[in-house]
This record gives structure tokens, C-alpha cells and sequence, in this order.
């Protein structure tokens, strides 16, 4: 299979309405052909709405969603030519694993050996090879998603949609089945829209993520941009840890935190308020007397609250009487997490690339 | 005592805690089941009269049904009307459920409430609003009527059926099937029904009882040669006490508890 096939979807203007509720407010967004794209938002967001919208099976109130060059709108959903994948898999339980994945192709009139060909074709690709003549209550939970997938697939469709088709796995098998979809994807080339509420997920396995919340677009990115450069609060809280500090400006339009000048110049001079994201794995221990410098800030709190987690080490370090920050440490011999002690008081660095700062809520 | 001293559920009561619980229970079942139990024995005697117990054994009064044309015509009509009523109401009441169920519709609820009214006005209504309503359309005395009055009976009992049962099927395998090429009709037959299909005969078993067993409708708007069975038996009864009735009646406690006893086989076979 290549990616001759796949589509751009071009939606313009995506409005739907449920009651009063803006489920989908005039939502525009380009997705390109064979590219991975995540919807990413909490619950109530409207990724579901505008997934099904793309799958046909709600009709939005305004707006257009074009396949290539075709407005597909007011096509019915099985004339889109769409694979599906369904968060509780939705396979047929009264048809064999082969005869799941066999169904569309059996719909597209292909005679029962081109079926069997391609049915066997796509159980490889998801690992499932001679499984397929079980019953679908004889699989793991790991085996359904696979055949989910596979019959999504099998009739190569131009266009791949997944509604959190992982989020009933369990972590392990979860992470090992983000890099296997990964894979199967590059190796299809087709189109693929992912809905999911999990950010490591989304930042995993997408080319680009469009973070969506109340109906709106927040900001469609790749996962470095999306995490590195998120452009407001919510993106920022969204995605990643991060702690929130309040900046004060100068009247020369210094941005600083206390008596530490984080930034010479507001990044946008008509937005009078802006906040330091501060991610805590970005965060490192200093030793002794280190002052903020052209190269990084420097931050002095007491530690509050030291965990231990494996493969980091977490910790809450009070700089005032109300502003915490959060910290994350790797736990190796070099990272000095031995200075964490409950009540000690320690520095900690922040480079000056590692900035980030977005303007406070209310403002644009 | 090893059974009275262990527990009943997965809490601490025993049997024998239960034991007034059991007995209760017995007797509630004994005083529902033995006025219909007692036609038995009455039909086998040998007496001209509806006796209990019977004195002596016979199988005269089977013999007397199964010789009278005139209970063999009403058992055929009855048949019939059950038949036909299974055939009209199944895919009605399947056709609502689902559609009601689909749609989300905000009146959905209240539709379904309004179709499945047939089975909380008492019947007696029901069959003389029929009656003055057939006498105008001349359906009075004739199998249509009858299946058609039957029909409003039954279909709400599909209805829930089948509602029960797409309650516990999941909706998304339709919204698959239909992403991957099927046409909602398609994907309706190839995808949903399949897995409704046991409930689907039940509603239709159902339906058949309901039009079989049904008595007062059938009082006023069949007649002459399109009586129904138990209409028969009604007159019989009011006319003339004859153990033909107890035979008949056993008959169709025998017709009926094999159909009620598919149903459950069919619902158990389902899971």
C-alpha cells in the first residue's frame, strides 16, 4: 500500500450546535495528506464532534469539510470512503476475526478470494496472522484494537479516523500499541485523524496536534511547538506539567519575577499582563551561590515536598508564601537530588532558552 | 445441618435465616399457580359436571373437542389470528423500537409512552372503543379486525423487547458498519439484527400469546364463524358448564407454557 491515495481535508468555518451549547465553533483547519494529526482536548471539548463530523455521522449546523478537492458535507457516511476505529472497538460479534475485517471488502462486491488475500494481508500488518478464524470473544483486549484497526485499513481507505481507540488498554500495552499504530501509519501513508485526551499520547504519536477546547481551536502545532511554545494558558496547562508564575512589568517593559528580570522586552507590547511557564523537568539543582546570569535565572525557595518516583524525583519548592514551583529531577548520580531535603533551602536554574511566556488569561 | 447453616448470597445470611423468606415465598407461588393448575385433573374426569377432586378418569371430554367442528373452526381461527398478529406486530414493534431508540429524538420518550398505552388502558376500553370503531368500518366479525385490534396489543411488548435488547447492544458497531460502506438499511440487517434475532423471536412468541390468550377484545369483535377459541370458551362457561373447557384450558396452559419455556431457553441461549 502507498500513499497515491491519501487526501488532504480542508474544513472551513465547522460549526455545530447542540442546544445552546457551542459544540463546534466555526472551526477551520487544514490537515495534510498522510499526515498523523491529533485532536487533543478534555472532555466535553468537541474532538469527538468534529471527528464524527468528518466521518459524516453528525451534520454540521455551517461550514464545509472537503476531501481533496470534494465537499463532502451532505455525503453520507458510506459514501466517504473512511476507516473507523471506535474507542469500545465496535467489532461484530457474531462474525469471526476474518469476517470482521473482511465486511468491507465483502460491501465493495471483491470476490471471496481477493477477500481472503487481502483479509490475510492486513492480519499480518497488525500481527495477527492465523488468528483468524477465532470468534471475537476469544481475544485479549490488545487483539481486538488490532482488528479494529485492520478492518479500519483493509479497504484502503483515503481517509483514517480513531476515536481514543488505545484508552482501554493498560499503560504497557497502551505505550507499545502508540509506536505500533505509529508504524502501521507510515507504512499506509493514509490520511489519519486521532482523537484522544491524553497529551503523551498525542505528543507521541503525532506529526501535529490541534489542542481544542470548548469548540474552538487553542492551537494546532507540531508536539515540540505544541509543548516548547504553547501560546496560552490553557495550551500550556494542557500540556505537560508546568507552574505558572505571575510577571510584573517595568515601565522601561522589563518583564520580571520579584528582583529577577526574566525578559528585557514584552514579546508584544499591547499585552500589559504575561506569565512564565516554567515546565519542571526544565528546571535544574544548583550548587552554592549561583546568581541569575545572561544564561539562566536563578530561583531560592525552601523544599516542601520531596518524592521519590524511579526514574525521576519530584518536588515542590516554596519561593514565597504563595508561589510554588514544581520540580522534576532525573534521579542519576549527577542530578543533586540529594540536596532536596524537606525544609532546605535550594537553588534552582532555569536557561534562558527554556523561557516561556504567555499572556494572561483575558487578554490577547 | 450443613445447607440451613450456609450462607445464601455472598453476605453472612444462611438458608436458615431465610427460612421464613422461603416459605413466604413458596406459598405466594402455590396460591398463583394452583387456580391454574386445577383445571388439569378436572379435565380427565369422567363426570358431566366440572368436578374437583374428579371421581372417576376419562379422556371423553379431549375426545369431545377434538370432535366438535365447531371448537376445531374457533382453535384454527384462534391460530390464525396469533399467527397473523406475530407477523404484523414483530416487525412493527421492532421498526418503533429501534427508530425510537436511535433517533434521540427529544419526543422520543414521549412516543414511546403513547405507543405502548395499549397495555396500561384496561382491555374492556380498548375493546369498545374497537368495536364502535370496526362497526363503522365493517371489520367487526372478521379476521383483519381481529389481527389488527391484537396487534395494538402486542406490539407494545415488542417494543420493550426489543428496546431491552439494544440497550445492551452497542451502537457504534451500526456507525462502523456504516463507515465502512454499508447503507443503513445494509448495516441494520447485516450488523444489528443478527445480534437481536433471539429477542426478536421472543417478541414474536410473544405477540403470538398475546393474540392467543387474548379473550376480552375477542368478545366483541369476532363472531360467527370467526370466533376465536377462547371466546368459545367464554360462552361455554356462561351457558353451560362442561368439562370440554378444563380439557381446553389445559390445552392451552400446555401451548403456552412451552412457548413462555422457548423464551426463556432463547434468552438463555443468548448469553
Amino acid at each position: 500500500m502507498n500513499n497515491s491515495t491519501a487526501l488532504p481535508i480542508s474544513i472551513r468555518g465547522l460549526t455545530k450546535k447542540y442546544g445552546d451549547l457551542n459544540a463546534l465553533n466555526s472551526v477551520d483547519l487544514e490537515i495534510k495528506s498522510s499526515e498523523f494529526l491529533t485532536l487533543l482536548g478534555p472532555s466535553g471539548s468537541g474532538k469527538t464532534t468534529l471527528l464524527m463530523a468528518i466521518a459524516g455521522f453528525n451534520r454540521p449546523d455551517a461550514g464545509s469539510i472537503k476531501f481533496g478537492d470534494a465537499e463532502m458535507v451532505l455525503t453520507p457516511p458510506h459514501k466517504r470512503d473512511v476507516g473507523m476505529v471506535f474507542q469500545s472497538y465496535a467489532l461484530f460479534p457474531h462474525m469471526t476475526v476474518s469476517e470482521n475485517i473482511g465486511f468491507p471488502l465483502k460491501l465493495r462486491g471483491l470476490a471471496a478470494k481477493e477477500v481472503m488475500g487481502r483479509v490475510d494481508e492486513a492480519l499480518a500488518t497488525v500481527q495477527l496472522s492465523g488468528l483468524g478464524d477465532r470468534a471475537i470473544d476469544q481475544l485479549s483486549g490488545g487483539q481486538r484494537q488490532r482488528v479494529a484497526l485492520a478492518r479500519a485499513f483493509v479497504f484502503r481507505p483515503r481517509i483514517l479516523l480513531m476515536d481514543e481507540p488505545l484508552s482501554a488498554l493498560d499503560k504497557k500495552l497502551r505505550e507499545h500499541m502508540q509506536i505500533e499504530l505509529k508504524q502501521i501509519h507510515r507504512q499506509l501513508g493514509v490520511t489519519t485523524v486521532y482523537v484522544t485526551h491524553d497529551q503523551r499520547e498525542a505528543l507521541t504519536m503525532s506529526d501535529r496536534i490541534a489542542v481544542i477546547n470548548h469548540g474552538e481551536l487553542a492551537q494546532v502545532d507540531t508536539p515540540e511547538a505544541i509543548y516548547n511554545r504553547p501560546k496560552d494558558q490553557f495550551v500550556a496547562d494542557f500540556i505537560g506539567e508546568s507552574t505558572m508564575l505571575s510577571l510584573t512589568r517595568g515601565g522601561d517593559g522589563r518583564l520580571s519575577f520579584g528582583s529577577e528580570i526574566i525578559s528585557s522586552s514584552s514579546p508584544n507590547p499591547s499585552v500589559s499582563k504575561w506569565s512564565l511557564v516554567v515546565r519542571p523537568e526544565r528546571l535544574h539543582l544548583l550548587e552554592g551561590d549561583v546568581n541569575t546570569s545572561e544564561k539562566q535565572v536563578v530561583f531560592r525557595g525552601h523544599v516542601k515536598e520531596y518524592v521519590f518516583q524511579g526514574e525521576t524525583a519530584f518536588a515542590l519548592i516554596a519561593l514565597d508564601d504563595v508561589t510554588i514551583l514544581s520540580v522534576r529531577f532525573g534521579t542519576g548520580a549527577g542530578s543533586r537530588i540529594q540536596l532536596l531535603e524537606p525544609g532546605a533551602l535550594v537553588s534552582v536554574g532555569l536557561m534562558r532558552e527554556d523561557i516561556i511566556l504567555i499572556p494572561q488569561e483575558g487578554q490577547t | 445441618m450443613s445447607w440451613w447453616t450456609s450462607p445464601a448470597t455472598e453476605t453472612q445470611i444462611s438458608h436458615g435465616d431465610r427460612f421464613w423468606l422461603y416459605v413466604v415465598a413458596a406459598i405466594i407461588m402455590l396460591l398463583l399457580i394452583i387456580p391454574t393448575l386445577i383445571v388439569i385433573p378436572m379435565s380427565f374426569s369422567d363426570s358431566q359436571y366440572l368436578e374437583f377432586p374428579p371421581e372417576q378418569w376419562s379422556l371423553r371430554w379431549y375426545g369431545e373437542y377434538f370432535d366438535s367442528t365447531k371448537w376445531m373452526r374457533a382453535t384454527v381461527t384462534s391460530l390464525q389470528v396469533g399467527f397473523l398478529t406475530l407477523l404484523v406486530a414483530t416487525p412493527l414493534g421492532t421498526m418503533a423500537a429501534y427508530a425510537l431508540f436511535v433517533s434521540g429524538h427529544r419526543f422520543a420518550k414521549t412516543i414511546f409512552m403513547l405507543l405502548i398505552t395499549p397495555m396500561i388502558v384496561p382491555v374492556i376500553l380498548i375493546a369498545i372503543g374497537v368495536f364502535y370503531a370496526f362497526g363503522r368500518m365493517g371489520l367487526n366479525n372478521s379476521i383483519t379486525g381481529l389481527v389488527l385490534a391484537h396487534t395494538a396489543m402486542a406490539t407494545p411488548l415488542v417494543m420493550i423487547v426489543i428496546t431491552a435488547a439494544l440497550r445492551s447492544y452497542d451502537l457504534n458497531q451500526e456507525r462502523v458498519a456504516r463507515s465502512l460502506g454499508a447503507t443503513r438499511i445494509k448495516a441494520f440487517f447485516t450488523v444489528t439484527l443478527p445480534q437481536i434475532k433471539f429477542s426478536v423471536v421472543t417478541a414474536g412468541l410473544l405477540s403470538f400469546l398475546t393474540s392467543f390468550d387474548e379473550v376480552i377484545i375477542a368478545i366483541f369483535v369476532s363472531g360467527g364463524n370467526n370466533a376465536t377459541l377462547t371466546k368459545h370458551m367464554f360462552a361455554a362457561l356462561r351457558d353451560y358448564i362442561d368439562p370440554t373447557i378444563a380439557a381446553i384450558s389445559t390445552i392451552m396452559v400446555g401451548v403456552s407454557t412451552v412457548l413462555l419455556l422457548a423464551t426463556q431457553f432463547i434468552d438463555r441461549r443468548k448469553k
